[in-house]
């Protein structure tokens, strides 16, 4: 929301429903845990919270920043205004430059913001932009600069009104395992943050005021990230095994199911490459044991050779694919949408998949542990594709739907007859696996018989091909629809898959709120691969279409012309590793419509602060 | 049991007669008869080539998975149901060349399995180029020089990583061979046999005579739990010894590192869903 400045002299910064704070330092100065501390702390005091980071790929060094976005109404997408930074470097502003507007609120350790402040040419002409705080030297006379981090939390949370019983809390429960010696200091530190707070907010020159609407009703909601959803759809499928090789940004999901491991009873096993790790869940699976591996681009591709082993033997697996811009090792930190192409067409010769895109929290969640089911149903590698800002990215949701839990078992007990490829009327098999009934169990990455058996009978072949392909049919009836947002009236239509959901969804909310007779719709691919069936109505009944793609080449639009036939001619494409901004995606979609854009920024923007992603 | 309870009357062999595959299928059948191992019980994995074929001759459930793969579908079908009695059939291109990064780290991982690698020192299924083992100055279509370099030398490896189980056999000395993989199956923990054998139709350097004239066998005071003497034994050559080189049994197996495995031996596709400590791990990020 906008800044008012109440006279020249003396400028009150007053914000309200919607801020967005940064907080930006280098790696090593514990940005994270000022973003754990902080929007735990936002959640509890009852106001929405979103989350997103961006990181260099380094462990010490460079710059680094977290959005955090506290706000009266439901927060879901990262937008590019900064309503206040944090810098804890010298960098930082330098950094995040081209997103610093005047209405910027840059608050810093007067050597952080020196080079900024003094610099009268690039926009930063508002001394009264900038206010300086002690964190070093109140960090210094804490301990030592390690401080800082803390001393930034505690003056945050201070002019967010948050309770200091709340953030005390949540430095206890942070800090505690590492002793009282540490977790006292802690406890100083937040304690000379709120007091650096208190006197911004009491400063005659710039008093600060910011003022939220909690709701009692958010502090109980979910405090979780893209990983964590995926990481509980895993353990509501039952998964039982996983094998991967770490690599950003799948790790976390690594971490996840390593960490549940013992009250879940699953395997963990960090192989030795991503070949071992495919191969490893394929026997796992095999042996009945629902499994899963997690990877990015360049580890996929090292595994996609099992990918078609899992076609051909149809044992089922679960291939998460943590998305981020290649090719090669290309942006290891970053977050893209290039590997739709690379999932849907993996692996030698021709068998069915399946692959998701969640794009909500919720969806992660049901999606995940629907990838267990359809890869056990169809006996087929099912994919998650997913990126580093979906993995990463927090907000507080009500619930997730738990009750609805029920895992069919498709496993059935081999009789002495048993044949793994019998030929069926849909091309399924009932799955035995070995050491469950009185068959043998034989899967051969060969061309085989019903018996599993190798064979380069030239009719079987055929009949095989035809019997894996055929499970294609009730694949494609259980496909999972798109989701329309916005009436079915629409002339206008956006189209964006994955991760782009809540960013495409505020921005038309954003839009259709100034202009409410504009007929607009966005319809929100959850399931890529194969199509559901009224993709194509939904296509043909738009006037106008565009897509929103983090790729170069519109790998989705490629995909919906081979499959519908459909071209859509307008395409916005981001591929430097960022995710859509809601202002991008703002402006953008206006210019595709032909409306103006009468004012993203400003003062006009503080009386839209209305109910956004209902 | 009998051997012949491992037969399969309708499999249609492929490989040539006098190959050392054959000898070896035999023998397996038999050390499997005289273990009294139940064939559902048993699981061979194996990859590609002429070694990978072997389970499909032999009768117990099979994942003939990739080429050089075998040890990673091997440990998650262990790990999974340890109950399974598992037995991996390899060559020596799949198991050294292929997949040498899955063995080098699958003998550090110790799962409870077989690893039966045939050794005729070239490719078969490929019709006669190089293998990982292959000697020096071994002609091929593709090494046309000779080989030159360095030929892979499994049981220094295995021994080097302390592998849990390591021997050599011949192929062509069935009474020894049979001992051998009785000990190699019955042992808790990752054991390595290195099966040589001849290629009767692409490798005309190291045939059966070649094998029996280079080979003798440890002596019967050689201590297979004296590490050092094992590698020094293991990096003779000329004449090449076959035996049990190496054992430990002190370690620890990958399925018994396991936490699931710690209370409860129940294979995972018995375990049950805790829909009630999903809801309160849920329920903490609250």
């Amino acid at each position: 929301m906008g800044i008012n400045f109440r006279g020249e002299i003396m400028p009150v910064f007053l914000k309200e429903e919607d801020i967005s704070l940064v907080l930006c330092g280098e790696a090593g100065q514990g940005i994270q845990t000022v973003e754990a501390i902080l929007a735990q702390a936002v959640k509890q005091s009852g106001y929405n919270i979103f989350s997103t980071k961006e990181y260099m790929s380094r462990v010490r060094g460079g710059q680094n920043s977290t959005e955090i976005r506290v706000s009266s109404h439901r927060v879901a997408s990262y937008v590019d205004r900064i309503d206040i930074l944090l810098a804890l470097s010298s960098g930082a502003i330098d950094h995040l430059r081209d997103r610093i507007s005047q209405d910027t609120l840059i608050i810093g350790d007067p050597e952080h913001i020196k080079s900024a402040k003094e610099e009268k040419t690039a926009g930063f002409s508002l001394d009264s932009n900038f206010i300086e705080v002690p964190l070093m030297e109140t960090a210094q006379e804490m301990g030592g600069p390690i401080f800082a981090n803390v001393i930034a939390a505690g003056a945050l949370s201070c002019l967010l009104n948050i309770p200091q019983e709340i953030f005390d809390g949540l430095i206890s429960d942070m800090f505690t395992r590492k002793g009282q010696e540490i977790l006292q200091k802690d406890l100083k530190a937040g304690e000379a943050g709120y007091n650096i707070g208190k006197g911004l907010m009491e400063s005659e020159k710039t008093p600060i005021h910011l003022s939220l609407h909690g709701k009692s009703s958010v502090r109980d909601e979910l405090l979780i990230n893209g990983t964590d959803a995926m990481g509980f759809g895993c353990l509501a499928g039952e998964c039982r095994f996983m094998s991967s090789y770490p690599m950003t940004p799948s790790t976390p999901l690594q971490t996840f199911l390593a960490s549940n491991a013992h009250d879940f009873e699953l395997v963990y096993e960090q192989a030795e490459d991503e070949i071992a790790a495919i191969n490893m869940a394929l026997g796992a699976s095999y042996a009945g044991a629902r499994s899963i591996v997690a990877t990015s681009g360049s580890g996929f591709a090292l595994m996609e050779e099992g990918v078609g082993l899992s076609g051909m033997i149809e044992t089922p697996v679960v291939i998460c694919i943590g998305q981020r811009p290649g090719p090669a090792v290309g942006l290891p930190t970053r977050t893209s949408q290039e590997d739709l192409n690379l999932a849907l067409y993996s692996g030698p010769g021709e068998f069915p998949r399946v692959i998701f895109a969640p794009g909500k929290l919720e969806d992660a969640f049901t999606l995940t542990r629907l990838a267990f089911n359809m890869a056990e149903k169809y006996q087929v590698p099912v994919f998650i594709l997913f990126d580093q800002y979906f993995a990463d990215c927090y907000y507080n949701i009500p619930s997730l739907p738990l009750e609805d839990v029920e895992n069919e078992n498709y496993l059935v007990k081999t009789t002495p007859e048993y044949k793994r490829y019998l030929i069926t009327h849909d091309g399924v098999t009932p799955r035995g696996i070995p050491g469950y009934g009185d068959g043998l169990v034989v899967v051969d990455s060969d061309e085989h018989d019903e018996a599993g058996h190798i064979t380069e009978d030239l009719k079987i072949r055929t009949q095989m091909v035809d019997k894996r392909l055929q499970k294609m049919e009730q694949i494609m009836e259980d496909a999972v629809a798109p989701e329309l947002v916005g009436g079915d009236d629409y002339h206008s239509l956006i189209i964006g898959w994955g991760s782009t959901y809540w960013p495409i969804r505020e921005a038309l909310e954003n839009i259709t709120r100034k202009h409410p007779d504009e007929k607009l719709g966005f319809l929100h691919f959850k399931q890529v691969y194969p199509f559901h069936k009224s993709v194509a109505e939904y296509l043909e009944k738009a006037e106008d279409v565009i897509i929103l793609e983090n790729n170069a080449q519109g790998q989705l639009a490629n995909l919906i012309k081979l499959e519908t036939g459909f071209e859509i001619q307008e395409k916005f494409l981001k591929y430097d590793g960022m995710p859509f901004s809601v202002e991008e995606v703002e402006e953008r979609v206006m210019k595709f419509m032909g409306i103006g854009d009468d004012g993203i920024r400003g003062d006009d923007r503080a009386q839209d602060g209305g109910e956004v992603l209902k | 049991m009998k051997p012949r309870d491992f037969d399969m009357p309708d499999a249609d062999v492929a490989w040539c007669a006098g190959c050392g595959n054959l000898a070896i299928l035999r023998s397996l059948k038999t050390a499997l008869a005289e273990l009294e191992i139940q064939p559902e019980n048993l699981v061979f994995v194996s990859g590609i080539g002429q070694a990978g074929k072997l389970p499909h001759y032999i009768k117990g459930n099979l994942f003939n998975g990739l080429h050089g793969r075998s040890l990673s579908p091997a440990t998650g079908i262990k790990a999974a149901n340890p109950e399974l009695t598992v037995i991996d059939v390899s060559g020596d291109g799949c198991m050294y060349g292929e997949g040498g990064n899955h063995f080098m780290h699958t003998i550090r991982r110790n799962p409870d399995i077989t690893n039966l690698v045939h050794n005729n020192m070239v490719y078969g299924l490929t019709k006669g180029q190089a293998s990982p083992t292959s000697q020096r100055d071994f002609n091929t279509p593709l090494q046309v020089d000779g080989v030159f370099l360095e030929p892979f030398n499994p049981l220094a490896v295995a021994i080097a990583l302390n592998a849990s189980f390591v021997a050599r056999a011949f192929s062509g000395d069935r009474k020894q061979i049979i001992e051998i993989f009785k000990a190699a199956i019955e042992h808790k923990g990752y054991a390595m046999v290195d099966i040589f054998q001849p290629c009767v139709t692409f490798n005309k350097v190291n045939t059966r005579n070649w094998f029996r004239e280079h080979t003798y066998y440890l002596e019967d005071d050689h201590d297979p739990l004296d590490r050092n003497e094992a590698f020094r034994r293991a990096t003779e050559t000329g004449e090449y010894p076959l035996g049990i080189f190496y054992k430990n049994s002190k370690k620890s197996t990958f399925e018994e590192n396991l936490s699931i495995y710690q209370e409860e031996k129940t294979p995972l596709f018995q375990r049950k869903f805790h829909r009630g400590k999903l809801q309160a791990l849920v329920e903490s990020k609250r």
